[in-house]
């Protein structure tokens, strides 16, 4: 296997991990939403601690994108 | 397969010099310094508009009102009565970013302009980031000494676990004007890569023939959609920028 062929592949199982934010941040907002249903009063309050936890689920999956992105353009 | 043409989709992201050349000078007017400009334009003629204080507010002043109350009262949130004292910074940050990424995502390639989104920068993001922890680190140590080390222990660590937790909570807090950084950078150019991508579906489909016009409208609808997403994702990224830049501040004034 060349370089090339390898360097897409390899950035291809990288690309997995947006994915896997895509869970840690879909689970983030549905957790969210499940308990700001049962107290609608309280949710309002939480929404900074919402979008921190939002950041790092983010964030992980960003950091896969990076490395995507360097393999794919390493030479 | 013939007289395929390569998408690249990393041209947007290129510097390229205004005047003179990029190996010559270190100081040399870039398209990254002109977008800069513009922005920093925008900002001061939004805030300027509504910075009249009239006692009746106009649309405008209310708008501008609405922006640094938000601010205001996401940093006394959190930090407390003495966060006062950061809001510019963080307002400033919030400002910039919010107006850099939305101007990235306007169509001035309509009117024969070279856009660019000066957020897509490591360099900028980093600096920024840079600011922010040198603010944490110097608020840190003014008001707290060498107690500000405390900040690495948690309440009720074993002596067994200390250094082990001492190590882990120092590297989680280097790491941050990194993430920091790293955050915002990657949201932009991962979704103007999106963008790209798919536009150039657009062009090539038209082309192609065939079945291609039927996948051109496909990623146009998709473009569209994503378009939406991505201005709900300027918006996000600038102020979760604001809100972890004003956490860490927090960390500093207020040590746990």
């Amino acid at each position: 296997m060349d370089l090339a062929s390898a360097q897409v592949i390899g950035a291809g199982l990288a690309a997995v991990g947006v994915g896997a934010a895509a869970i840690g941040v879909g689970n983030v907002f549905g957790s969210f939403l499940e308990s700001a249903i049962r107290n609608p009063a309280a949710a309002d309050s939480q929404q900074g601690r919402l979008f921190i936890g939002f950041a790092a689920a983010e964030l992980l999956g960003l950091i896969a994108f990076a490395v995507a992105m360097i393999i794919l353009y390493a030479r | 397969m013939a007289a395929e043409t390569k998408i690249d989709p990393m041209h947007q992201f290129q510097i390229s010099p205004l005047a003179g050349h990029l190996d010559g000078s270190p100081f040399v007017f870039t398209n990254s310094a002109l977008w800069m400009f513009v922005v920093l334009a925008l900002v001061w003629l939004f805030m300027l508009g509504g910075m009249k204080r009239q006692l009746v507010p106009t649309r405008w002043q209310a708008m501008v009102e609405g922006m640094t109350g938000f601010v205001t009262s996401m940093v006394a949130t959190n930090i407390g009565p003495e966060g006062k004292k950061f809001v510019p910074w963080v307002f400033t940050i919030f400002m910039f970013i919010l107006f850099a990424n939305l101007l990235g995502l306007m169509p001035f390639a309509l009117v024969g302009a070279q856009p660019f989104t000066v957020t897509s920068q490591f360099t900028v993001t980093g600096v920024m980031a840079i600011i922010s922890f040198s603010i944490v680190l110097i608020v840190g140590f003014w008001r707290h000494g060498f107690h500000f080390f405390k900040l690495f222990i948690p309440h009720g660590t074993p002596i067994g676990l200390l250094p082990l937790i001492f190590l882990i909570e120092l590297l989680s807090f280097m790491v941050r004007p990194f993430s920091l950084a790293l955050r915002l950078f990657v949201a932009m150019i991962a979704g103007h890569i999106l963008v790209e991508v798919f536009g150039s579906f657009v062009v090539q489909g038209l082309n192609a023939g065939g079945i291609g016009p039927a996948i051109s409208l496909l990623s146009f609808v998709f473009i569209a959609g994503v378009m939406a997403l991505e201005v709900l994702v300027c918006a996000i990224q600038a102020y979760v920028f604001a809100l972890l830049t004003s956490l860490y501040i927090n960390d500093a004034v207020n040590l746990h």
